[in-house]
Formats: C-alpha cells, structure tokens, sequence
C-alpha cells in the first residue's frame, strides 16, 4: 500500500481562480483523508516529526485519521501547535515534515500537511474545542504584536491560567497571515479568525490599534500596568527597496503596501474604501513566497504579470508549490533578470523597467552559484506597475524606545534560542522580530518556547 | 471603538473632533498624528493631532473634506463611534527635546495654510505655554476659510493673517507677509511651515535664500502608519525616509517637494471613481451636503 500514489487533492481550475479570490486548494474530504492517511506506515522512529519545528506527533496523529477518528486526531495535533489549520495550509512542508517521511525516498511523502488541514478544519466546522484554560493563576503577560508567534504565546500562557493581553499595532489581528498571505491561500474568514476567536475564548485579550514604543512603551506595561512579563512578536515588517532611480516613481510598490492594500485592506472588493492601483502589465522584482503572492494577486486583478529573478529558476526560494500555482495561473518568469532602472515619464508614472540578463558564475564560498551580468544585454521590459518584493527587516520602533534591549546588525531583536529572554529581564522575543522574516510555523515554535520559559520564570519567582 | 465626544464646524469643508482615545492623549506630543478608520469597509486615514486633554482621555482632529473617505468621516456626529483610531504617530516635534531657555532665546515663526493650521496649533500651544513667545502667519483662500485665529490668539502668540482674495485681514499668500517681516527686520532662527504641499515648498525656498532654518510637516499617501508598507516615502537630501517613522517634519531645505507633490497624486483617478459610483447611490451614507 506504500506503493501506492498520494491522494490528489481537489483544487479550483487555474482559469477560474485567476478571476477571484477564494481558496485555491480546496482540501481533503474525509473519505479522500482517510485513504491518504493509509499510505502512511506508522514508522517506530518516525523521520518525519524531527522536522517538524513544533514536533507534532505525526504518526500518532495519522493513525487517529486512519480509523476516521478526526476528533482524536485533533487532540493530538493540539498538544504540539495551536494554528493547525493555517500550518497545513502555507508550512513549507516539502523542506520540513514531508520532506524527511521515509516514504518521499522511493516515492511520494504523506500528505502531512493536507492531513492536518483536512483534521483541523473537520475540527473548526465540528466545533471540537481541543483545549480548556487552567484557572487564573493571578500573572499578567503583555504579548506584543498577534502573528503566529505572539498568538501561539498568548494561548499557550492563557491555556497555563495567566491573563494575557495582546496588544497590535494594525486594527486587525493576525499579523502577516491577515495583510501579507492572501486569501486565496489562506481564507481570512474562517480560518485565521476563528483561530483567533479561539484564543478569545481561552480569555486573551486583544487591544488592537495600539503601536508599542509610540502609544505605550515596554518600560510603562511592567512599571506601570502591572504586566509581570513582555513577549515581543513584533514581526519583520519593514520593506527594503533596491535603491535603483526611479524607484519612488509612481506605479512603484512594496510588496507589503500591495498586500496590506489587498488583503487586510480589501482593496479588491468594490464596497472597501481603499484603492489599489494594478496597471496592465506588472513586474514583481524577487523569487520568494512573498514575490509569489503579490504576483498571483496581481494576476486576479487583472494585470499581465512577470516575475523578474536575478537567478534560475531553480534557486527561487518561494514554495515549489506556489512557483506551479503561479504558472498555472499565466504569471510569466524571467529569470537571471535584474532590474537597474526604473523609467518614468514626465509626470512621474513608470514606463518601464531597464533590466540586464544575468548567467550564473562559479559557486562561491558557500556553494550558491552568484549571478553575474551577461555583457551588453541590457533590455527594457515595459510595465506600467513594479513591485519590489526584497525581503523584510524588522522595524526599529521598538528597540528605539526600549532601554537596554540588545539588537544585532539586521535589527534583529538579539534573544535565547531556547527561552526567547533577551538582554533585559522579563522581556521576551521570539518569531521574525528575532530571526529576521522566516516562516508561521519557526515563529509559533518561539512563541511556545518563549511561553514555557516565562512561565518557568513566573512560578519560580514565586 | 473610540467614540467622538464633540463635533464642530469650524469652516466650509472643516470639521473639528474631540475623540476619545485615552492611550493616544496620554502619549500625544506636538507634532505627532494619528490614523482613523470609521468603519470596517473605510481607509486608514491618517490626521494630525491638534489637541489633547490627558484628563479627559481625548485626542482632536482637524479635517478638510476631500474625498470619499474624509466625506464620510464628516457625516459622523458627537456620539457616534470610530471603529479604529491608532496613535501617536510619528515622531513629535524637534523642538520639544530642546532645553527651554534656549528655545526661549529663538525667534520662532509658524506658517499656517488651511487646514494645516491646525496641526500648527498644538506646537503654538506647548511653546506658548513653556514661556516661548512665537508668531503666527495663517493664510487661507477668503474669510470663511481662517480657523483657530482666536484660539492661537489666546495662546499669547503674535498672529498676521492673509487671504487669497483679500476679503479679510490683508490679501496675498503667506510668502509675502513672511517676506515682509523678515525684510522689515526681524530676524528669524526657525520656521515652521505646515500646510499645502505647494505653500510648504515656496516658504521652504523662500526661507533657503535667507538660510533660515525650516521645519516642514508632509502628508504623503500613508497606509500602516508604523512603516509596514513603504507608501509614504520621501527623498529628503539623498536619503529615502518614511515620513510615518522617520516625520512627518523634516528640514524643509532637504524635502524633494516635486516627487512628494507627484507622489500625493497617485490615486486620484482610482479615488474618483469611487466617489462617482458614491454619487450614482451606491453608498447609504447621506453625504455631499454643502460639498462642490
Ligand atoms: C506575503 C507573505 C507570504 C508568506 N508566506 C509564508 C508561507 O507560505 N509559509 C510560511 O511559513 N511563512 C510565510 N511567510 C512568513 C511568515 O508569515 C512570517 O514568518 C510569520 O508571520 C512571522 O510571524 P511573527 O509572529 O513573528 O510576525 P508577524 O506575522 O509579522 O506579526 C507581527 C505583528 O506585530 C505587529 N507589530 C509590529 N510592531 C508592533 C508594535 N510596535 N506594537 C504593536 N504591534 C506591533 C504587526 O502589526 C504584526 O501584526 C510569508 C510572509 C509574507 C509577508
Ligand atoms: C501625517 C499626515 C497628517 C495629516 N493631517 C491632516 C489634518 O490634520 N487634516 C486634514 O484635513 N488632512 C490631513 N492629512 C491629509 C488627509 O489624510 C487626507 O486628506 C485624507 O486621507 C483624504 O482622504 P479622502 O478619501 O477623503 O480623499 P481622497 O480623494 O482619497 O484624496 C484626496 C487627497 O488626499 C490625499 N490622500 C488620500 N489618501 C491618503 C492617505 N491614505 N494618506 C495621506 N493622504 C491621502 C491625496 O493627496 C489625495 O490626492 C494628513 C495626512 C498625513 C499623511
Ligand atoms: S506544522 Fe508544518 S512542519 Fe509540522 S507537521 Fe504540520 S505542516 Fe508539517
Ligand atoms: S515518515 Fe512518513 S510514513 Fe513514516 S510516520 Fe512519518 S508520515 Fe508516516
Ligand atoms: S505608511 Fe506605511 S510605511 Fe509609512
Ligand atoms: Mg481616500
């Protein structure tokens, strides 16, 4: 039976999708869930849950889903990782728990993340709750920022009897999996709300609109209101840009500002008051995820979209899946492509996009082949709208206004890898802030450590 | 949900609000602004603070209507709430990290126009009340369109006033008043220009003759407000900066005021198109009232 191949999983046909915004992956039924979860072989010493960064049980939870017992297999997911069904949707799973299942060596992995989906989401519509809270134990924690990593703290310290507030800086909470991760792979509606919804349930408190280092600082939650302990989660939200001419040129974005405008924002539903501007035809510089995203929702919003990268097609470092949904849907790549220039007509709107082709050199010190300029190639691409989707680092505004609270050159919040504690007593860190822009599932693993070490302190100081 | 306290009228197309917004009154400094957004469906707007009242835990704002969201920011009435009001933004004004009595050796000159008188206010306000004596300009289209000259009056400040049409106080731009006051002798060490864009550029260039120092207040496109998304970019001197983390003042002398100006205008034709299917009935809220 381990022969056999996986379950396909039903998706939206690409002409379709590219019209709107709903989930392309349409998941698992059950029958379909319990015929993948047979492929799995159950292994004594199971590879696949080494790579999970929460160490889900894998195995455990699979064999739940074989007998269909889909509440069981809930629990059990429950123990490890409190956004289950936002994990087994946007987990790079190919690299992590799927990527080690000894089935992917002759063949094709365990649909690990299709599974978790399908449990969790059979969890949601069946209002299984997994978890209760322990009672109030009297010990404030502030978490600051609600992405994965300070809503994973937050629950995990509410679950443990603290009374948690989380304070956001946006008006909605949720951090990248509301303004960065669209829709289409990631519905807003019912899953990343009702995760939220959930943590309110346990008790937490979430004060949106309050931006800390501005509205109040990490110095005033502990001296003055009372928290007993600060967990920073505030993310890497702030954009770099090539600092080629032209770039603030209108027509020229984040990809941040082109998210944030589409998805927590709205822009692309006509009653929401937010514009959005998408032009004909569209560049979106970068080959990650995040390149992914603003060129598929580009590509519902109408425009011819290209994805121009500076290296092949085989170092993108966006999803293999999301790199096929993205063909799928027209985007076209230009690879070993680098923009030098943006053009700009006389009244400051982009005309188009002066590019070099580039070939791939000798590897260098660490192995990765370095791109390097193909003489006289210089071309113009012409699109009337590029997007600069380079990477993130995290903002300033709070180890600005923080005394004593270490960063590193990135402007990474300098933190334990085991307890997230920083360079000042009761604070704490965890997720991007720390690491610089990574992925949901390493920032709930910090945000659980971090949530056991405060406890720890916690209880032992008194 | 923040609830607006009080609501006034302080010209055509100007509204003034108290809302009550405890955290940002308890942090606010001259300066700073905030981000409103009234319902689940309307745009983060960003606005200057204006005032604020520690005591009574209230923040207020100053606005022109202009478009479909400041439109419909207007409809809203003492007693009715904003689902969304974030702040202090930015940073506050230079000045107030200066010692006092320093402060009190300069000769401080505001240039208000419009609505920005306004956000001119607040800083009026703080130096007045530390002892610091300034001067005021406000310039504004006619009569009807002055706001706060009593209240900056009051405030102890020196105020000249100038209108486009010239039906009140004097007639001519705000240029030519601070002109005349530095060519008849007093000799200023900083001005502080907050206004339309296109004013804000002829005071800096102005002032750039006399190497007066120059502090301006831009109000490019913003979203996040927190420097998420990078809409709010400006080049000042040969640097990129964020005016919602790194201003919104800068040194006038240094701002690219074409680019921003460019820049400002970016959405008009998406935001016209909104307002047009608003006209045709598309949107409940009964708005438009007294709007040309
Ligand atoms: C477009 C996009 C697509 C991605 N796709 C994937 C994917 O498919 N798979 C994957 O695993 N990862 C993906 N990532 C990365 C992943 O989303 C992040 O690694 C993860 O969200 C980091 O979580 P976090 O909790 O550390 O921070 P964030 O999710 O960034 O949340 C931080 C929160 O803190 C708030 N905040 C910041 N400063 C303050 C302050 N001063 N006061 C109060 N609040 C503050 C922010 O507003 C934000 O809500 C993607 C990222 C982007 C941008
Ligand atoms: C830091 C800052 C402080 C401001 N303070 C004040 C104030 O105290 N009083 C006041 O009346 N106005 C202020 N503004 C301008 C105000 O935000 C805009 O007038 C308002 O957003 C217009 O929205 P609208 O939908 O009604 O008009 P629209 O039709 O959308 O736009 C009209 C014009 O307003 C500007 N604008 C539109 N959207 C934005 C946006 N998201 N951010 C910034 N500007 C925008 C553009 O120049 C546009 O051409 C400030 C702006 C900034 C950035
Ligand atoms: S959380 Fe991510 S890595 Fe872990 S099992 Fe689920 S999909 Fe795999
Ligand atoms: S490695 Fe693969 S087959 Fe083995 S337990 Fe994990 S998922 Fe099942
Ligand atoms: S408004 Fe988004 S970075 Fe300034
Ligand atoms: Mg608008």
């Amino acid at each position: 039976m381990s022969k056999a191949a996986r379950v396909p999983v039903r998706e939206q046909c690409p002409k379709q999708r590219v019209t709107n915004f709903d989930e392309v992956c349409l998941g698992y039924s059950l029958e379909e869930a319990v015929a993948e979860a047979n492929r799995c072989l159950n292994c004594k010493n199971a590879k696949c849950v080494g790579d999970c960064p929460v160490a889900i049980n894998i195995p455990e939870f699979v064999s739940h889903v074989k007998k269909g017992e889909i509440a069981e297999a809930a629990k059990v997911i429950a123990q490890a990782s409190a956004l289950p069904a936002v994990c087994g949707r946007v987990c790079p799973q190919e690299t992590q728990c799927e990527g080690k299942c000894i089935l992917g060596i002759k063949g094709e992995a365990v649909a690990i993340g299709k599974l978790e989906r399908f449990v969790a989401d059979w969890a949601r519509e069946n209002q299984i709750t997994a978890a209760e809270a322990a009672p109030k134990n009297g010990k404030k924690v502030a978490v600051i920022g609600s992405g994965p990593a300070g809503l994973t703290c937050a629950g995990d310290l509410a679950l443990k009897g603290y009374e948690v507030t989380i304070f956001e800086a946006l008006h909605e909470p949720g951090g990248v999996l509301v303004y960065g991760i669209p829709e289409f792979r990631l519905p807003k509606e019912t899953v990343v709300k009702a995760e939220i919804e959930n943590l309110k349930k346990l008790g937490v408190a979430i004060e949106t609109n309050v931006v800390i280092g501005k509205t109040v600082t990490i110095d005033e939650l502990l001296n003055e209101e009372g928290f007993d302990a600060v967990f920073i989660g505030s993310g890497a939200g702030l954009p770099k840009f090539m600092g080629i001419a032209g770039e603030n040129a209108n027509g020229v974005f984040s990809a941040n500002e082109f998210l944030t405008r589409n998805n927590l924002m709205k822009a692309f539903k006509e009653e929401y008051s937010t514009p959005i501007k998408v032009g004909k035809k569209v560049a979106v510089v970068g080959g990650g995820n995040v390149a992914m995203d603003a060129a598929r929702t580009a590509a519902r919003l109408g425009a011819e979209t290209h994805i121009v990268y500076r290296r092949s097609e085989a170092e993108l470092p966006a999803r293999v899946e999301e790199v096929h949904h993205a063909k799928e849907e027209g985007v076209i790549f230009d690879v070993l492509t680098n923009p030098t220039e943006i053009l700009v007509d006389e009244k400051g709107w982009v005309t188009g996009l002066k590019c070099v082709k580039m070939e791939l050199g000798e590897p260098d010190a660490g192995g990765r082949r370095k791109p390097v300029v193909v003489a006289d190639s210089e071309f113009v691409m012409e699109v009337d709208t590029v997007i600069m989707s380079l990477g993130t680092s995290p903002n300033p505004l709070i180890s600005s206004t923080t005394q004593g609270l270490e960063i590193n050159k990135w402007q990474c919040i300098v933190a334990d890898e085991e307890t997230g504690l920083t360079s000042r007593e009761r604070v704490y860190a965890g997720g991007d802030a720390v690491t610089g822009a990574a992925t949901v599932i390493l920032a709930m693993g910090a945000g659980k450590k971090a949530a056991a070490a405060i406890d720890e302190m916690l209880m032992s100081s008194k | 949900m923040y609830k607006i306290v009080e609501k006034r009228q302080l010209a055509p197309q100007i509204y003034l609000m108290d809302v009550e917004a405890p955290r940002v009154a308890k942090s606010a400094k001259p300066g700073q602004f905030i981000i409103v957004k009234t319902d689940e469906k309307g745009e983060r707007i960003p606005l200057t603070i204006c005032d604020y009242d520690t005591v009574k835990g209230t923040v207020t704002i100053v606005f022109q209507t202009l478009g479909k969201s400041t439109l419909e920011m207007a409809d809203y009435q003492a007693g009715d709430y904003f689902t969304d009001f974030a702040g202090p933004l930015g940073e506050a004004s230079e000045f107030i990290f200066e010692e006092i009595e320093a402060l009190k050796q300069q000769k401080i000159i505001f240039v208000a126009g419009g609505v920005g008188t306004a956000p001119v206010y607040p800083q009026v306000k703080w130096l007045q009340q530390q002892g610091v004596q300034v001067d005021v300009i406000i310039g504004a289209r006619n009569r009807e369109m002055v706001i706060l000259e009593e209240e900056l009056k009051a405030l102890g400040a020196r105020v000249y006033v100038t209108t486009d049409d010239g039906s009140y106080s004097r007639k001519g731009l705000v240029t030519d008043v601070l002109k005349e006051l530095i060519d008849n002798g007093t000799r200023y060490d900083h001005v502080i220009a907050i206004g339309p864009m296109i004013m804000m550029k002829f005071v800096a260039k102005l002032t750039k003759e006399y190497a007066i120092k120059t502090t301006i207040s831009l109000n490019p496109i913003m979203v996040d407000g927190t420097g998420m998304c990078g809409a709010c970019r400006v080049s000042v001197g040969d640097e990129i900066k964020f005016a919602c983390v790194d201003g919104p003042e800068f040194d006038g002398h240094l701002v690219d005021f074409d680019e921003a100006m460019r820049r400002q205008a970016m959405y008009k034709t998406e935001e016209g198109r909104e307002m047009l299917a608003m006209e045709k009935g598309s949107h409940t809220g009964g708005c438009c009232g007294g709007h040309n």
